[in-house]
């Protein structure tokens, strides 16, 4: 029998390209905030913007509830959402605030938490966004709620505002 | 009650496809030149129902039914009457049942412009179609309905994304979805011709107009989404190479090389197989893009519509009509033979067809590279405007070369000498282009040659228009060519003359730039029945030529979904726009300013919409011939 190799060969392309396609949507889990919730969140270690300390997925395992909150100076939603930060900074002692800060300048962010009070426990760079990447984030601001089990409890896509802020408490009491 | 109306059409359009499909394969087999009248009449049944459906959705977003999951996600009561009718399409259920409405449209448009085809040929085309349209009806039924109910009912509603809040973007998708949905019809032909063995000439002559129809809505689809980008995103330019940009020239690329060798087919009777293939591989690209944008898998602006369990649908979609239609290709193919003499029309329409590949597959390579990389390997990358400027640039060149010369040719054998006439005109474009560098300055290797060689092919087409004056047929080429000869002559310029700066200003305090002054005179807020805006007076004198020009960028606040968008203030003149956009900086007067002067802004989309002008007039002749 004849092989026609033009045959296999475009055969073939087609199957590893939809396989390609497959895996990807598979790996897209990262990108669908409705899946995230239930899973326990990726390892990371980012450094403190103050002092380099190094804040891993371990540190948040002291937490009854940690509150990861990716945001940026140049962002401006996420001034929006900053009143209800600093409301759950101030009255709940039960819940920790993780602060990503994502593609920014130290200066910046400095300044910015100078001027609109500093909400969180703990404020880490992620200058070039790969970790919040892991962490499925496609827009900023964005916010995770986990548990003491990093499991994610509740996801919040763009600013969180009063209804939010309220499922949040209501998930913590 | 809009709901119910909504779901009993589409099942309509289920039974009607699946009773289309069961008459017509009994009618293949019936020996005589007639399709059976119910044939017909199913078909134009199928197509109210669809039309039907869709204006169903219509009113529930007119009359803001918010029982309607769709309408309560993507719409309120106090949404503009245009931007209620807009959001329709403005979201994925909505648009996916728009693609159905255009599949159904051109299936029976088809079926009836194409009487004097062959109608074994015609009844396999109209089978295949329905095959699509019962693929995107199951999705749309299991997985984007957009009749679907929610209770108890709200009393008001989400909101529509207020990026899309455009006239632009109101009506980027559906000419888009003409353009790439429109490919749809050629494919099931394309299979139509294989398995009939209805080729040739004849086959040229039954899918040309609508190859033309698509090319125009693409070409137009593709232009308004650009604006929109420019205009609302703020991204200021005119191409950005993001992936869903990418994915929207694919299918662009085969049907312009398509919409050149159906021509060969046409006079010469040869490249059939060739055809074939692009007919295929224009939806299954179009298809792949919807996939690419739909299905999250690519990371843009287009995220509002993705999900991956569409994507996973669309992928299935994608498998099988790829397997199908390469297992008919490998069965039915015809090989051609084809021995061009060089200096022939179809020579050069050859080698136009190979540069549309080349420049579709680098782009594919360019957007599927960091898909491919993330899955394989885990490593994140993007490929950017760099690649593609190194790839395509020294492409363009003999391209547009051969788009000047390839026209001039006679189809068979031409006898004429063109080289004369080619040095002349190249002459010529040199002269112009020592006027440009003496206009503007100096500026780089590649944006020099582009722009002789851009001119070159500007002059030819001017030389065209003066001998074409008795020849209408030779009008929409003319046209087209030399709309692609301005658009690349405008970016060549505007690439290298763009002045693009950003700076902190507060109310009141000046900023002095090369020739321009910016005064931040004043802000002031204002409230729209959407929105809150935050509007900022700027006063851009041009110490140069003493002129002056206000501009007023503005940040709004919408409250449903409360979100923030920059609009920016764009002068657009003749020779250049001014281009300022402002964005707050948190607890400080200070705003950031971004100020751009791109010289002939205006003229890339003029020359983008003369492109498309280009196949409206092919159209319109055609129409008069008939």
């Amino acid at each position: 029998m004849k092989i026609n190799f033009s045959k296999i060969i475009i055969f073939s392309f087609v199957v590893f390209l939809i396989s390609v396609f497959w895996m990807g949507l598979k790996n897209n889990n990262n990108y669908n905030t409705k899946n995230l919730t239930g899973s326990e969140i990726s390892s990371f270690k980012l450094p403190s913007i103050y002092n380099g300390d190094i804040i891993s997925d371990e540190t948040l395992k002291q937490n009854q509830f940690t509150l990861i909150n990716f945001f940026a100076s140049w962002c401006a939603p996420c001034r929006l959402e900053h009143k209800y930060l600093i409301k759950l900074a101030n009255h709940n002692k039960d819940i920790k605030i993780l602060g990503i800060n994502f593609k920014d300048k130290k200066k910046n962010v400095i300044n910015f938490l100078n001027e609109l009070d500093d909400p969180y426990d703990y404020v880490v760079e992620d200058q070039d966004g790969k970790t919040s990447i892991l962490f499925g984030i496609y827009g900023i601001p964005e916010t995770i709620l986990i548990n003491k089990e990093l499991i994610i409890i509740k996801k919040i896509v763009g600013p969180i505002d009063k209804k939010q802020f309220e499922e949040i408490l209501n998930f913590i009491q | 009650m809009l709901s119910n109306i909504g779901s009993t059409l589409i099942f309509c359009i289920l039974s009607l496809s699946i009773l289309i499909i069961y008459n017509s394969y009994v009618d293949i087999k019936i020996k005589n030149q007639l399709i059976k009248k119910s044939i017909y009449n199913l078909s134009l049944l199928q197509t109210t129902a669809t039309v039907m459906s869709f204006f169903t959705l219509v009113a529930g977003f007119i009359f803001s039914d918010f029982s309607i999951v769709n309408v309560y996600e993507n719409s309120h009561s106090d949404k503009p009457l245009f931007y209620k009718v807009a959001g329709t399409w403005g979201n994925h259920e909505g648009s996916l049942l728009l693609w159905i409405n255009i599949l159904v449209l051109f299936s029976y448009l088809f079926l009836i412009y194409n009487l004097k085809h062959n109608k074994k040929f015609r009844l396999y085309t109209l089978i295949f179609q329905n095959f699509l349209i019962i693929g995107f009806v199951i999705f749309l039924l299991l997985n984007s309905n957009p009749f679907s109910l929610i209770y108890p009912v709200p009393s008001e509603g989400l909101g529509l994304n207020p990026i899309l809040q455009d006239p632009a973007l109101a009506i980027h998708p559906p000419l888009l979805y003409v353009g790439f949905v429109g490919c749809s019809i050629y494919f099931s032909a394309a299979i139509g011709s294989m398995l009939s063995e209805y080729n040739g000439k004849r086959f040229a002559l039954s899918i040309k107009p609508w190859v033309q129809i698509s090319w125009v809505f693409q070409t137009l689809g593709i232009t308004v989404g650009s604006i929109w980008a420019y205009y609302e995103l703020g991204w200021g330019g005119f191409w950005f190479w993001d992936p869903v940009e990418n994915a929207s020239l694919l299918p662009w690329f085969a049907i312009s090389a398509l919409m050149h060798s159906v021509m060969v087919l046409e006079k010469r009777n040869t490249l059939y197989e060739w055809v074939i293939i692009l007919c295929l591989l224009t939806f299954i690209l179009s298809v792949m893009g919807t996939f690419l944008v739909r299905s999250g898998i690519l990371n843009s602006v287009h995220t509002f519509a993705s999900d991956p369990s569409r994507g996973l649908y669309i992928l299935i979609f994608l498998s099988l009509m790829i397997f199908t239609s390469l297992i008919i290709f490998f069965k039915k193919r015809k090989k051609d033979e084809y021995n061009f003499n060089p200096n022939s029309k179809e020579t050069f329409i050859l080698a136009n067809n190979w540069f549309m590949i080349f420049f579709l597959v680098t782009v594919l390579i360019g957007t599927l590279y960091p898909i491919f990389l993330d899955v394989l390997t885990n490593i994140k990358v993007s490929v950017g405007p760099p690649f593609y400027n190194i790839v395509i640039i020294p492409f363009v060149i003999p391209f547009l070369l051969l788009m000047a010369i390839g026209p001039q040719i006679s189809w068979i054998n031409s006898k004429k000498n063109y080289l004369l006439k080619t040095i002349y005109i190249l002459g010529g474009a040199l002269v112009i282009n020592l006027f440009l560098f003496y206009f503007f300055g100096s500026y780089g290797f590649y944006s020099n040659l582009i722009l002789i060689i851009a001119t070159f092919l500007i002059l030819h087409l001017i030389i065209d228009v003066k001998k074409s004056l008795k020849k209408k047929f030779e009008y929409p080429r003319i046209v087209s060519h030399l709309g692609f000869g301005f658009l690349v002559f405008f970016i060549g310029i505007n690439y290298q003359h763009s002045v693009e700066t950003d700076f902190n200003l507060r109310v009141g305090e000046t900023q002095k730039l090369n020739n321009y002054e910016i005064f931040f005179e004043n802000i002031k807020i204002e409230k729209n029945k959407n929105y809150k805006s935050v509007i900022g007076d700027f006063k851009i004198i041009d110490l140069k030529k003493n002129y002056v020009q206000y501009l007023s960028p503005e940040i709004r606040i919408y409250a449903k979904p409360e979100t923030l968008t920059y609009e920016a203030a764009i002068k657009s003149r003749i020779n250049s726009d001014l281009y300022l956009t402002m964005s707050n900086i948190s607890r400080s007067d200070f705003y950031n300013i971004k100020f751009q002067n791109k010289p002939f802004m205006i003229w890339i989309w003029i020359s983008a919409l003369m492109i498309a002008l280009g196949g409206v007039l092919q159209l319109m002749l055609k129409k008069n011939e008939n």
